[in-house]
C-alpha cells in the first residue's frame, strides 16, 4: 500500500509539473513504458544477463571460499591465529577501492566485475562463518564427543548447522551489496551491464532509462535478499 | 561394566585425587561449587587434559581421546542438539559409531520406550519441558550402552517435585542397566538419596568415601561435617519398635520418636537447620519437643549457630539471621526446641 501511495504521488507531482519539467523526472507511466520498450528491444535482458552471471559466479565463488577458510578459522585455533591479522588488514579496504589496481592486473574484461564480487562477498561471508562457528557452545562439541563423534562428524553434524544462522546473516547482506558493487564496477569499467546502461543513459539524459535501471537494482537487492531470508528460515526456523 | 581408578589427578583445582569406583557401583561425588567435581568427571570422560591415570577396569585410557573412551556423560545444561528432533538426538551417539541404520532404529525405539517418550519422537529441544529434556538426554547417554556413565548435576535445574520423582528413576535405570555411575552434586539429600558410596570432595581432593550413611553418622573431618551441615549426631541407648514403621530411641535421657524401617538403632542425626527453636512453650502436641538451655551463640554467614543444653545433650541448632534478630535470645536462656521428626536420620550399623 505506501508502495502504491508513493508511485501515485510521483504520478501526480510529475504530470502536474510541480517539479522543473517532464525532463528531470518522467512520471511513473513514462517508466514503465520504457521498462516495456527495454525489454522488447531485449536491451534491458541483455544487460541484465551480464550483470546477473557476473553476480551469480562472483557471489558463489567469494561465499563458497569465504566458508570454507571461515571455518578452517573458526575450528582450529592455529590457523585463526595465522591467517586473522592478515585477513584484518585486506578486510577493511572498501571493494571499490581495488577497482584501479584490478584494472591493471586483470585488465578491463569479464573478470574485473567477478573479482570485485568475490571480493566483496568474501570477507564477510568468511568473518560471519568464523564468529558462527566460534560461537557455537564448546558443550555441544563435548557431548559429540562423548557420544564417538570424530572431529569430521562433530564439525559437519553440529558445528556448521549450529553456525548456519550467521552464515546466512553474511550472505543475506553480501548478497545485495554484491548488486550494489556490480553496478558500480560496471558503470567504472566495463562496457555492458545494468550498470554500463545507467551510464549510457546518464550521457543522453534519459532519466527515464536510469529509472528503470535503478528499480531493477532495487529489486534484485531486495530478491537477493529476500531470497536468503527464505533459504534459512526453511533450514533453521523448526529448530530455533 | 568396568571400574574406574583414578590416581594421583591434577587439574584445575583437583590435586592428587586418588578414587576407586566399583564395578556397577552407583558413586555420587559431593561438594560444593568449585570443589573439582565436574573437572573429577571430565578426566574420567577425557574430555580435558590431566596429570595422573585413569583406568578402567585396571587399563590405563590415558590416551584414548574422548570419542573412544565409551562413557555416556549427562552434561548440567543437558545440551540436547537444538537443531536434531528428539529421535535424531538419541541415535546421534549410534550413528557415531557407525551402526547400520535398521539397528539404530531399533535402538531408538527400545530407548523411547524405556524413557516413555514416544510421544515425543519428532519433536526439537525448544518443544520440550525441563522433566523431557532430561530423559531425551538420558536416552541419548545411554544409547550407545556406554562403560561409564557420568551425570554432571543433570537434576539441579527441574524443579524440586520433578527433580524427586525422576531421582528414582534414574537410580532404577541405573540398577536395571548395571552401568558403573559417577554421579556430581552438591546436594546432599540428593547424594543420600542415591549413592551406593559418597566421595565428598572439597577444595580439590578427596576428603571421604563411603556409605552415605557413614559420611553422614562418621564424618572423617571438620570439613566433612561443616560440608554435610554439621549435624548434630547421638548415640542411642535405648530402642523399641512402635510398628507401622515409627520406633522410639533413647538418647542419653532424651526420647525421640523417629520413622524407620528396619533394624536397632544405634545412633540418630538431625541437622541444625531442622531444629526449630522457641522462646514460648509450642502449642499442642509436641512430638520430639524438649527444654534446654543455650550455651553459646555464634553466627554463620546468614544464619545464626545456637548451642543448647537439653539433659546434659548438646544440641546445635541453626536460624536465618532475620529470625534471630526478631527473637530474644541470649545465652543462659530457657528455651523449647522440636527436632523435626521427619528430618531425623537412623544408623544401624557399627562404628567399625
Amino acid at each position: 500500500m505506501p508502495v502504491a501511495v508513493f508511485l501515485a504521488l510521483w504520478e501526480l507531482v510529475a504530470r502536474l509539473g510541480i517539479l522543473p519539467g517532464h525532463f528531470f523526472l518522467p512520471p511513473f507511466s513514462t517508466v514503465v513504458v520504457e521498462f516495456y520498450q527495454l525489454s522488447a528491444s531485449g536491451v534491458l535482458g541483455e544487460n541484465f544477463l551480464s550483470s546477473l552471471v557476473r553476480v551469480l559466479i562472483g557471489f558463489c565463488a567469494g561465499s563458497v571460499a569465504g566458508i570454507a577458510v571461515g571455518t578452517v578459522m573458526g575450528w582450529k585455533k592455529v590457523i585463526n591465529k595465522a591467517l586473522n591479522p592478515v585477513i584484518s588488514l585486506f578486510y577493511p579496504i572498501p571493494t571499490l577501492g581495488w577497482i584501479p589496481l584490478l584494472m591493471l592486473w586483470i585488465g578491463i574484461n569479464e573478470m574485473l566485475p567477478i573479482t570485485l564480487i568475490f571480493i566483496c562477498s568474501f570477507f564477510p561471508v568468511l568473518y560471519n562463518t568464523v564468529t558462527g562457528i566460534k560461537n557455537v557452545d564448546s558443550d555441544y562439541i563435548k557431548a559429540a564427543r562423548t557420544l564417538g563423534a570424530s572431529d569430521s562428524k562433530i564439525l559437519t553434524t553440529i558445528v556448521m548447522p549450529l553456525a548456519l544462522p550467521n552464515i546466512f546473516t553474511g550472505l543475506r547482506l553480501e548478497a545485495g551489496m554484491a548488486w550494489r558493487v556490480i553496478i558500480a564496477a560496471e558503470m567504472v569499467a566495463i562496457p555492458t551491464g545494468i550498470g554500463a546502461l545507467l551510464m549510457k543513459a546518464e550521457n543522453l539524459i534519459r532519466i527515464d532509462i536510469i529509472i528503470v535501471c535503478l528499480i531493477v537494482l532495487a529489486v534484485m537487492c531486495l530478491v537477493s535478499e529476500k531470497f536468503f531470508e527464505y533459504l534459512e528460515n526453511r533450514l533453521t526456523a523448526r529448530w530455533r | 561394566m568396568p571400574s574406574i581408578e583414578l590416581k594421583n589427578i591434577c587439574k584445575y583445582v583437583c590435586r592428587e585425587v586418588n578414587l576407586t569406583i566399583n564395578d556397577r557401583e552407583f558413586l555420587v561425588v559431593l561438594g560444593s561449587n568449585g570443589a573439582g567435581k565436574t573437572t573429577l568427571i571430565n578426566v574420567i570422560a577425557g574430555l580435558v587434559d590431566y596429570q595422573g591415570s585413569v583406568l578402567f577396569d585396571g587399563v590405563p585410557v590415558d590416551r584414548l581421546p574422548a570419542n573412544k573412551r565409551e562413557v555416556g556423560y549427562l552434561f548440567q545444561g543437558l545440551v540436547l542438539f537444538p537443531h536434531l528432533d528428539v529421535v535424531a538426538n538419541i541415535a546421534y551417539g549410534l550413528s557415531a559409531r557407525e551402526w547400520s541404520p535398521s539397528r539404530v532404529e531399533a535402538r531408538v525405539n527400545e530407548l523411547l520406550d524405556l524413557m516413555n517418550i514416544k510421544h515425543l519422537a519428532s519433536r526439537y529441544p525448544r518443544q520440550l519441558s525441563g522433566g523431557e529434556k532430561q530423559r531425551v538426554a538420558l536416552a541419548r547417554a545411554i544409547a550407545p550402552s556406554p562403560r561409564v556413565l557420568l551425570l554432571d548435576e543433570p537434576l539441579s535445574s527441574l524443579d524440586a517435585q520433578t527433580a524427586k520423582y525422576l531421582r528414582t528413576e534414574l537410580k532404577q535405570l541405573q540398577r536395571r542397566l548395571g552401568v558403573t555411575t559417577v554421579y556430581v552434586t552438591h546436594d546432599l539429600m540428593e547424594g543420600v538419596a542415591m549413592a551406593d558410596r559418597m566421595a565428598v570432595i572439597h577444595d580439590g581432593r578427596v576428603e571421604q568415601v563411603a556409605e552415605p550413611e557413614r559420611v553422614l553418622f562418621y564424618p572423617h573431618s571438620e570439613r566433612v561435617s561443616d560440608f554435610i551441615g554439621a549435624p548434630n549426631i547421638l548415640d542411642c541407648d535405648y530402642y523399641r519398635d512402635l510398628g507401622q514403621g515409627i520406633v522410639e530411641v533413647g538418647c542419653g535421657g532424651l526420647k525421640l520418636t523417629v520413622p524407620h524401617d528396619g533394624g536397632h538403632v544405634s545412633k540418630v542425626a538431625i541437622l541444625p537447620r531442622h531444629i526449630y527453636v522457641s522462646e514460648t512453650r509450642p502449642p499442642g502436641l509436641s512430638v520430639n519437643g524438649f527444654q534446654g538451655t543455650i550455651t553459646a551463640i555464634k553466627p554463620a554467614g546468614n544464619t545464626v549457630r545456637i548451642w543448647i543444653d537439653v539433659d546434659h545433650n548438646k544440641l546445635m541448632a541453626e536460624v536465618q539471621s532475620y529470625i534471630f534478630e526478631e527473637m530474644n535470645l541470649d545465652v543462659g536462656k530457657e528455651v523449647f526446641i522440636i527436632l523435626r521428626m521427619r528430618r531425623i536420620r537412623c544408623y544401624e550399623g557399627s562404628a567399625d
